[in-house]
């Protein structure tokens, strides 16, 4: 905690702005640039350190990974074969992606249109609408799941993925919000000139609009991924009696069970779940960041 | 990564007013936003009307629901002691980690905004552990905080530090989640950086003529320019600590040695009970006791206090809209 108090003393203008006014004597500003990125350096650690050791400790052997040892002291990759073989990681990995593919696509078909209704059509309750779906966004999951549950059940579709796949081909809250807040920000000008062209609202949203927010589809498609590749409640709620029907996450947290001191295997395991994010991570870097700073500037 | 500048005229320029009103405007938004109307009904409306009636009911999925009156709140409210404890735990979380969060968050995002160089990179550092699974998360950092051989405490123990059993202590686990939950708010640390890159730097060289020092900037410059993006960072934390379920979970079944959290040996609150929050302890009535009736009550009240936030965080955001509207 040290460190965030000297932060704060480390001089001022944040960002990278020159102009006499602001030029110092290099002593100084080296000194600063020492501190600033060994303070950075020290906290870009503290967050990948753990993962650093989780990687090191599924390396070990199950002997090693009982002592105190940070560092394999001869390396072991087929604990990952070893975590492939006892537990049916690629039926898991099919029913997670099933769930996290057809969820997206239902989110698109039906955040689209929402979206462009409450950001650029003019109609009377527009408002009122919006309010509700931002408290629908706002509901804690736990809070409606006794209602759903016994509805699903009715439907006999518990036991399934189903029941978390099908509401987001009517609803996401949390993807036309943020939608709303990416159309909004396209200027009213193309639109009018659009309408001068004689295309309907349909032939704008799709031609006009979402061309223009490609960054922002991009981006919402990209956390509804995540949110339901990463969900546990959802899943454990519906099919955690079905291990037929179990989702990445949700065989993770089972598979320590079964593996009681196998530290090794189970950071294995935990890596491998793990790594799918971490790629698409990295693959669509931008988009994740354009996507988080619209909640929350604009939020 | 500047957020970009919004400049929005939803008002609409003359040529829309012009052509408008015409009769039957309303048939083209309604095609539009039909099928969200439908799953506002369907999963939000009705489930809420449901959980009110269940609410008053006895109802275990099998038999019809039986009409208790008020029994359930009663016994919300006087009769179940591990409800107040799962209300305290809960409470607990969302205090510590809104304010903690906030802090942490604030702090790193202040350093990692001055970095010159490799910016991108630490950025991907901070962000990867909010992108993890939480079920993932969780495990890892019940290994790295593991008494006997986790990473943690044999660290601490180079510098003569015994560290606490972590999981397995009743006064440690709740801080334990904190930090698992703090390593995880990077996508907080981004939503602050990008509203500091935001302060226009004008502000900080005429409050160096005036000789305002570095820690003054921070507290009368930097500090009110960020404060919606804080606000939204209280209110999201808030959210988060009320709903916190999957890391509580998780983590008391891993660390109880007894893990098979999907089938029905599940240990919850592990150790005695600092783990259980009150969604743990609602999932549990409800799913695992089939006390469907008790449920709801629990989830109405969660639903009450969750509204409170909701409530200001929509105000705000008209407030804001309206602004924006004015401009």
């Amino acid at each position: 905690m040290a460190t965030l108090t000297t932060a704060t003393d480390l001089a001022p203008g944040s960002t990278p702005r020159r102009g006499p006014a602001r030029r110092r004597s290099n002593r100084r500003g080296l000194m600063r640039w020492i501190a600033v990125h060994s303070i950075a350096l020290a906290i870009g650690l503290m967050f990948v350190l753990p993962l650093v050791f989780v990687a090191l400790t599924a390396f070990m052997s199950d002997r090693q990974a009982l002592t105190a040892d940070l560092w394999p002291r001869s390396w072991h990759p087929a604990n990952f074969a070893e975590v492939f073989r006892t537990a049916p990681l690629l039926k898991y990995l099919g029913n997670s992606m099933m769930y996290s593919l057809l969820a997206t696509a239902g989110m698109l078909l039906s955040s689209v249109p929402a979206a462009y209704a409450l950001a650029r059509m003019r109609w009377r309750g527009r408002q009122t609408v919006f309010l509700v779906v931002i408290a629908a966004m706002m509901i804690p999951p736990q809070v409606l799941s006794v209602p759903l549950y016994i509805l699903w059940a009715r439907l006999h579709l518990t036991g399934t993925l189903w029941p978390l796949i099908l509401p987001y081909f009517l609803l996401d809250a949390f993807s036309i919000f943020l939608l709303r807040q990416f159309f909004l920000t396209v200027p009213q000008s193309y639109l009018d000139a659009a309408r001068v062209d004689g295309c309907g609202d349909l032939r704008t949203l799709l031609r006009v609009l979402l061309p223009m927010t490609r960054p922002g589809i991009a981006a919402i498609s990209l956390f509804c991924f995540m949110y339901t590749w990463n969900d546990y409640f959802g899943p454990l709620l519906y099919a955690g009696e079905n291990p037929d029907e179990w989702t990445l996450s949700l065989a993770l947290a089972s598979f320590r069970g079964a593996h009681q001191v196998q530290w090794n295997l189970t950071m294995a395991a935990t890596v491998v779940v793990m790594l799918p994010v971490i790629l698409l991570f990295v693959l669509a870097q931008k988009s994740f960041v354009r996507g988080i700073t619209f909640t929350g500037v604009k939020g | 990564m500047t957020a970009a500048p919004h400049t929005t005229h939803v008002a609409g320029s003359s040529f829309t007013r012009w052509i408008r009103p015409r009769p039957g405007h309303w048939i083209r938004p309604l095609a539009f936003m039909a099928p969200a109307l439908a799953g506002l009904a369907l999963f939000v409306v009705y489930p809420l009307l449901a959980l009110v009636y269940y609410s008053f009911t006895r109802y275990d999925l099998l038999n019809t629901p039986v009409w208790v009156g008020l029994r359930n709140y009663v016994f919300l409210l006087w009769g179940d002691p591990l409800a107040r404890k799962a209300a305290y735990n809960t409470v607990w979380l969302v205090v510590v980690i809104t304010v903690l969060r906030l802090v942490f968050a604030t702090g790193v995002a202040a350093v990692l905004v001055r970095v010159r160089n490799g910016a991108g990179l630490f950025r991907t550092l901070i962000y990867l552990p909010a992108l993890a699974p939480p079920v993932a998360a969780t495990l890892a950092f019940t290994f790295l905080f593991n008494p006997g051989t986790g990473p943690v405490n044999t660290v601490l123990s180079w510098f003569g530090v015994s560290g606490p059993l972590w999981f397995s202590d009743p006064a440690w686990a709740k801080p334990a989640l904190t930090l698992l939950t703090l390593w995880a708010s990077g996508e907080l640390i981004i939503i602050i950086m990008a509203g500091m890159l935001d302060v226009p730097g004008e502000l900080y060289e005429a409050a160096s003529l005036d000789g305002a020092g570095s820690v003054r900037r921070f507290w009368h410059i930097t500090l009110p320019a960020i404060a919606p993006v804080l606000v939204f960072g209280v209110i999201n934390s808030i959210i988060l600590g009320l709903q916190y379920f999957t890391q509580a979970v998780v983590a008391a079944s891993v660390a109880s040695g007894s893990a098979d959290i999907a089938g029905s040996r599940r240990v919850i609150g592990y150790p005695d009970n600092s783990t259980l929050t009150f969604p743990v302890w609602l999932y549990q009535q409800g799913f695992h006791y089939y006390n469907m009736g008790y449920a709801s009550a629990m989830s109405i009240a969660l639903f009450v206090v969750s509204t409170v936030f909701t409530v200001f965080f929509v105000h705000r955001l008209r407030r804001a809209s309206h602004a924006e509207e004015m401009a």
